[in-house]
């Protein structure tokens, strides 16, 4: 089974990626990068409380706290999701 | 006065971080009516300029004209300048009632609500018919007017990727079990000038038992064959739920907007739509100039014809001269320059052959797309078209990007 990291990573790519072959790794900036924006970061976070059963509040959700994988696993570390 | 250099020092050091990025917007004076060609002010303090306009929404050249200006004033005459109410107390004449009419039966829908902008239609209409049973599926690419209105809702909202119909079906199956499912999108979208592909929209919503809402700001008047919009351009007339649109761009250009469609949900509408009940209502002379609007447009396909003509000469000339555009049919014409300094020393040197258009790049765009947009006119003669060609073809020539591949463009400028 692949870790978390890789899970959120395949997510992404899948969501969010026009072109498959784009190269995307866990430092990525996905919001100041111009692959997420803050209206379509709604279904990466829905994604990530379905998946981890969490509720994460709207003040955490920031742009900040989603701009990588690396950041994202960072805050679900204060769920105790990993 | 609690506005003290402290708070005067946090809005200053927002505003420098602004300049710093390149993203602070500057007025351009206009001297002129609306048209064709208008004297501009621009830096502020340099001397007046007659520059050809390619850069504004006035698609059928209805601005200015002079029928729309009698009919104007007429409704003031009549109908006097304001109606200092909203709508429900006492902000409602017979012209009101009649505009309303005219957009229904000119969109080919079952009731339409007169709004003070698009803006406030979308603004208003999800919260007041949906709410968290429901879900809005938008196009990732809609108007910030859409996304703000999303916002207000209690639906729940997802997005799909630009145009890609297999995306939008997955989110359909995702959210099969929601009470209302809307799917949102733009009719024509503003920024690369495509059309959503509405036929394939329709069908998954009847497949999936979703409902279709159409922004056709940017269609309304000049889209489909006699100009109704997309809907009439995808043959799927009577198959759009809601379809919001403006007065401020081809419609005469002045202000207002409306949501048209279901009967039941303009009712919602008003009954709930919070920029209807508590903003004032559209200023008669207005409304008796976008009634004149719709008569134009409904009688005759002229001026839509005429920008359809536009058109083509236009992308036909650029694609000629080698710069690479925007595939598309609308009036809104991308001129891809990838690079975002060299839209804009673009733009800049345009104006000085005294064209007028703006560069626009991320976070307006996305990265790496950065263009100018050109939109067309009813109101360009030929004369003015070949000018503006002329001058994109120096300033091209002056950058060498003619007959460049993007890949060439960005390896010299970067992106
Ligand atoms: C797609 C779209 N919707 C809505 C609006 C807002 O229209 P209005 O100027 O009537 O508020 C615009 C205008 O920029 C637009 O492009």
């Amino acid at each position: 089974m692949s870790g978390i990291k890789e899970v959120i990573l395949d997510y992404i790519k899948e969501e969010y990626l026009e072109d498959e072959d784009m190269e995307l790794d866990f430092s990525s900036p996905l919001i100041t990068g111009g692959i997420v924006d803050s209206f379509s970061m709604v279904s990466l976070k829905r994604f990530l409380e379905t998946k981890y059963k969490i509720q994460i509040p709207d003040a955490k959700a920031t742009p900040d706290a989603f701009d990588s994988v690396d950041n994202i696993l960072v805050l679900l570390k204060e769920f105790n999701v990993v | 006065m609690a506005y003290s250099t402290k708070e005067q020092g946090h809005l200053k050091s927002e505003l420098d971080n602004i300049k710093k990025d390149g993203i602070f917007k500057e007025e351009r004076i206009i001297c002129a009516p609306q048209d064709s060609e208008i004297e501009v002010i621009f830096p502020s303090g340099t001397e007046e300029k007659n520059v050809i306009n390619m850069c504004s929404n006035n698609y059928l050249g209805l601005s200015s004209h002079p029928e729309i200006v009698e009919a104007a004033r007429k409704g003031l005459d009549h109908r006097g300048y304001g109606m200092s109410s909203v709508r429900f107390i006492c902000g409602t004449q017979d012209i009101h009632k009649e505009l309303e009419d005219k957009l229904t039966k000119f969109l080919g829908t079952e009731d339409t609500i007169l709004f003070p902008s698009c803006m406030d239609a979308n603004a208003g209409v999800f919260e007041a018919f949906m709410n968290e049973e429901d879900v809005m599926i938008a196009d990732r690419l809609v108007h910030a007017s859409i996304v703000d209105g999303m916002r207000l809702a209690k639906a729940m909202t997802d997005t799909y990727k630009h145009s890609n119909m297999d995306h939008l079906e997955k989110k359909l199956i995702l959210h099969e079990d929601k009470r209302l499912k809307l799917i949102v999108t733009d009719g024509a979208f503003s920024m690369d000038g495509d059309l959503a592909k509405l036929d394939k929209i329709v069908e998954l919503a009847e497949k999936y038992n979703a409902l279709v809402f159409v922004d056709d700001s940017h269609s309304s008047g000049f889209i489909g064959k006699t100009g109704r919009g997309t809907h009439e351009h995808f043959d799927v007339v009577g198959k759009i739920d809601i379809i919001t649109t403006t007065l401020g761009k081809a419609l005469g250009g002045a202000s207002g907007g409306c949501v048209s469609g279901r009967k039941e949900i303009v009712e919602m509408c008003r009954q709930k739509a919070r920029p209807y009940l508590f903003s004032n209502s559209i200023a008669p002379v207005i409304v008796a100039a976008s009634n004149k609007v719709i008569d134009i447009v409904s009688s005759s396909t002229e001026r839509r014809d005429k920008l359809e003509v536009n058109t083509k000469f236009w992308r036909k000339g650029l694609i000629d001269a080698g710069f690479i555009i925007k595939d598309g049919e609308t009036p809104i014409v991308p001129v891809m320059l990838f690079n975002a300094k060299l839209s804009q020393d673009f733009a800049k040197d345009l104006y000085s052959e005294g064209i007028y258009a703006i560069g626009f790049f991320f976070p307006v765009v996305a990265k790496g797309q950065a263009r100018i947009r050109t939109q067309l006119s009813a109101a360009h003669d030929m004369t003015h078209l070949e000018k503006a060609l002329a001058a994109f073809i120096k300033v091209g020539k002056k950058y060498d990007i003619l007959n460049k591949t993007k890949e060439e463009i960005i390896g010299k400028y970067g992106n």
